[in-house]
């Protein structure tokens, strides 16, 4: 049951990310480029996206289990710190200079040629090179 | 006349939104790529391990056969690899440090008007902007 919620819901998200046209760069770029040629669809691909998963959030509401048995993620504490926003801001720095964010980044794999590689190898670098900063930080001086 | 692009757009939107609602009230998970990709390699050989690997398995497979059968499709990156690199590096960091990125604050954040969603994702997109600005009309390096 999880396996096939599982890779229905990658696939769809998949085919979602190629048919808005998000695994292309030059929309992507162009929906940042406010003072340039502006390109307003990825905010139509997230309007969509935003529908259906407002309708969920409201079921998930009524419900305590998912299908498979596990519990709803509760609202999280709003906690709005450097962490989130210094984070969001250096992610925001890579997203306008590519085009590219990590969804599209793998749906683009098989044909995206080797800018996309260079570019999805530099990013799991740079997940794994936060977790070994994160690791030093926290560990007991 | 509303243009074909902004259509596309709706519709994969909507595809969008639809998995992420699976995910959640399927298996009670938040659809956020960057955390599913990490999650590779912080949860080897559990059960939780195998739903993201088939997550990520129909995110790469999908879409190839799709643009396969379209008769192809390009990103239109660009080929310096030196803008490749510091990009995928920030992005990477970034995502992991903010703990999320367009699929899990902005979609699923924001959808559920989630403060943290809605701040990270007006942070990403407002720094984006800027950066866009500099690096197209001032510097003229993208």
């Amino acid at each position: 049951m999880r396996a096939l919620i599982s890779l229905l819901s990658g696939g769809l998200f998949g085919l979602g990310l190629l048919v808005s046209g998000m695994t292309d760069t030059t929309k992507v770029q162009g929906f940042l480029d406010l003072f340039g040629a502006w390109d307003p669809t990825l905010a139509f691909v997230m309007g969509g996206a935003i529908l259906p998963m407002a309708a969920a959030w409201i079921i998930a509401q009524k419900r305590h289990l998912s299908l498979t048995g596990e519990p709803l993620p509760a609202r999280p504490a709003a906690l709005i710190d450097a962490r989130l926003l210094g984070g969001a801001a250096l992610f925001g720095t890579g997203w306008a200079l590519v085009g590219l964010c990590p969804g599209p980044a793998i749906a683009s794999l098989t044909f995206g040629g080797w800018p996309g590689l260079v570019f999805l190898a530099a990013m799991v670098l740079g997940m794994i090179g936060f977790q070994w900063v994160d690791s030093r930080r926290g560990a007991p001086a | 006349m509303i243009p074909m692009d902004w259509i596309c757009g709706l519709l994969g939107g909507l595809m969008i939104g639809t998995a992420a609602a699976i995910y959640l009230l399927g298996d009670g998970r938040i659809m956020g790529a960057s955390g599913v990709i990490a999650g590779l390699w912080q949860s080897v050989g559990s059960v939780v391990w195998q739903g993201r690997a088939l997550f990520i398995a129909g995110v790469v497979v999908v879409p190839g056969l799709a643009a396969y059968l379209a008769g192809g499709a390009d990103t239109h990156a660009t080929i310096n690899p030196l803008l490749l690199i510091v990009a995928g590096l920030l992005v990477g960091y970034g995502t992991r440090l903010g703990n999320g990125c367009t699929s899990g604050h902005g979609v699923c954040g924001m959808s559920r008007l989630s403060p943290r969603g809605i701040a990270a994702t007006a942070t990403f997109v407002g720094t984006g902007v800027i950066v866009m600005f500099i690096a197209r009309h001032v510097l003229g390096v993208i």
